[in-house]
């Protein structure tokens, strides 16, 4: 099955109850497949196309508002354009499932995959001190298998997640075990605005604060709910690290060709492992700092589809104890597995 | 006779809707914002419907409007409110949802949301306040300023020229087919928010009769704004707003009843 289709028939057995986008290279397929599977007749899903991603995300909010299970996906340009909404709807605390099937940019940039969302997302991206849960899939598999989890995570901590997925992983195809199909919810959250309920208050849904001081207990609020999901919430995986002296880091689709790089590597005699996190926030810091304590370990490597940015997570985890050197392919290029291997061996000067 | 002589249920005429909360408006005095927002909740109490309302205040004086009601109320963003009532309708279709907007939210920074909403015949109600200026921000040139008029953003006054034309939007609208009721009021006597009121009635009635997008316009004043005082700013509202602005209905049950050739 294609990534993009995927994440369609996932989010349909999600119980998924709105689906709000625009199409956009490379995901159009999503809702593509939403409608000609006709998503609405099987599980009675909201399925509608926006005449923006503007409006897109702003459908997702007041969807969200509901206690509804609503999502959009869109691709790197039109997630800059939801920016602003997904600000409010991290601010509103609402609970939604965002996918960025991303290509390269900046501006218009390219069609084909990237990683260079990876500041967008975990960063910031639209205003103000938020964060987005953030599922970094690697496969088709994976891709499927978040839907669920996203939304569950989503409501668990009533906060906006976000795939960070990629044109590749969109694009390609893979056989998956689906998921089975799982009811549409039928009860709704206490603060879901959908009409307040005889003998109860009334609810409302805002990030408006007109004083100061009540706006910063709202954020330190925020801010306890982020410590939470960093405390729980930490996901990765790692291949081959026991023995390790060299260790890539790097997620999504390029973890999945450094993982044929280390193949290559460890056929050759290097004992070369494999870094990924999964969850890129929240960001396994510890993990990360842990395996850079080990006396084996000579040093790491960030590989991206960017110029480097997880690069600037992976040296405050390890903090000046080894070197971290980087490779990586700009604006839409995929490295193959040998020149990840061979930028290894070049920066670390292995013979 | 003593006041609490007259105090008696049997001497009561009026009294504020219970769906309205014990707050104080935040509007200012003389303003049309508050009795808009009032009558709104008298007909929603009137149905008996604020157990299944959900009010949408955008960016604006609107943005308090969770402030002022007993029932259900989702702030968005500048703009955003038809994309919000969207994404709420669609999911929960049997609720009656209604936005709040004034001239910038629907007309300028909204725009896109707002006719593709009505173009997509949304069944929710649409109240548009329309008082030529913005308000929350103090007093900047809005898409529906008059030619002429001056606001902070256009001391000289509006010069069409490089400033563009008033923008009329309702007829606009009212040409979509997902739309099924456009009105223009006023509150600037009982009367017509008696007829406001009745309109307001109607809109909510075709949402629940599942009839499209109704759009219920109120030309309105902004005497802080316009530097008037709240008499002052309702005579030059009759005086230069209902010239460009004109009262009454654009469409009726699907059926357009504006005078096509009409200046607008």
């Amino acid at each position: 099955m294609k990534g993009n289709e995927a994440i369609a028939e996932a989010a349909i057995r999600a119980g998924a109850d709105a689906f709000y986008g625009y199409p956009i290279t490379p995901q159009t397929e999503v809702m593509e497949y939403l409608m000609e599977t006709d998503a609405t007749a099987r599980t009675g899903m909201a399925v509608l196309q926006a005449e923006s991603e503007v409006s897109a995300i702003n459908m997702v909010y007041g969807g969200a508002s509901t206690g509804h299970r609503v999502m959009t996906s869109s691709s790197s340009p039109g997630i800059s354009l939801m920016s602003e909404g997904i600000s409010f709807i991290a601010g509103a605390e609402l609970p939604c499932l965002l996918i960025n099937v991303s290509r390269g940019g900046p501006g218009l940039g390219t069609i084909q995959p990237s990683q260079a969302d990876y500041f967008q997302t975990v960063k910031g991206g639209g205003h103000g001190d938020y964060k987005l849960l953030t599922l970094a899939p690697s496969s088709v598999q994976e891709l499927a298998d978040f839907i669920a989890l996203g939304f569950d995570l989503a409501f668990k901590y009533r906060n906006p997640t976000m795939i960070l997925a990629d044109g590749a992983l969109g694009q390609m195809m893979e056989k998956i075990y689906l998921p089975e199909q799982r009811p549409r919810l039928t009860e709704y959250p206490e603060w879901a605005t959908n009409g307040t309920p005889e003998g109860k208050e009334r609810r409302f849904v805002t990030s408006l604060n007109l004083l100061p001081q009540e706006h910063e207990l709202v954020n330190i609020r925020l801010q306890k709910k982020y410590r939470e999901m960093e405390k729980n919430e930490v996901r990765y995986e790692m291949i081959q690290c026991d023995d390790a002296e060299y260790v890539i880091v790097a997620f999504g689709i390029i973890a999945r060709i450094a993982q044929k790089s280390i193949e290559l590597a460890r056929a050759k005699g290097h004992k070369i492992g494999l870094f990924r996190p999964i969850t890129l926030y929240p960001f396994p810091y510890g993990e990360i700092r842990a395996l850079a304590d080990e006396k084996r370990v000579k040093g790491l490597m960030s590989v991206e589809l960017s110029a480097g940015q997880m690069i600037e997570d992976i040296r405050l985890a390890v903090e000046g104890r080894k070197p971290v050197g980087f490779f990586g392919r700009l604006g839409g290029m995929v490295p193959t597995p040998e020149e990840i291997e061979n930028a290894l061996y070049d920066y670390f000067n292995i013979k | 006779m003593e006041v609490k002589d007259i105090i008696k249920p049997e001497n009561l005429v009026y009294q504020k809707s219970r769906l309205m909360a014990e707050k104080q408006f935040n509007f200012c005095p003389g303003c049309g914002h508050g009795v808009v927002v009032r009558t709104i909740a008298e007909v929603i109490e009137e149905m008996g419907i604020e157990h299944d309302v959900i009010g949408i205040s955008p960016v604006g004086c609107s943005v308090f409007l969770y402030d002022f009601y007993k029932f259900d109320v989702v702030e968005a963003a500048h703009g955003r409110a038809c994309a919000v009532a969207t994404g709420i309708k669609r999911v929960q279709p049997d609720k009656y949802v209604f936005t709040y907007q004034g001239d910038g939210d629907l007309a300028a920074i909204g725009t896109g949301e707002t006719i593709h909403a009505c173009n997509r015949g949304e069944n929710i109600v649409i109240v548009f306040i329309n008082n030529g200026i913005y308000g929350m921000t103090g007093g900047q040139m809005a898409p529906t300023t008059l030619e002429g008029m001056k606001t902070t953003t256009c001391p000289r006054g509006r010069d069409v020229k490089t400033m563009g034309y008033p923008l009329n939007i309702t007829p606009l609208l009212a040409q979509l087919d997902g739309v099924c009721y456009v009105t223009r009021h006023s509150v600037h006597t009982p009367a017509n928010v008696r007829k406001l009121k009745k309109a307001l009635r109607t809109a909510f009635e075709n949402q629940r009769d599942k009839k499209g997008t109704s759009v219920v316009e109120v030309v309105s004043n902004c005497n802080s704004g316009w530097g008037l005082t709240p008499k002052a700013a309702n005579d030059w509202m009759v005086e230069n707003m209902f010239k460009k602005y004109p009262l009454g209905d654009m469409k009726v049950d699907g059926r357009l009843v504006m005078d096509m050739n009409a200046p607008r």
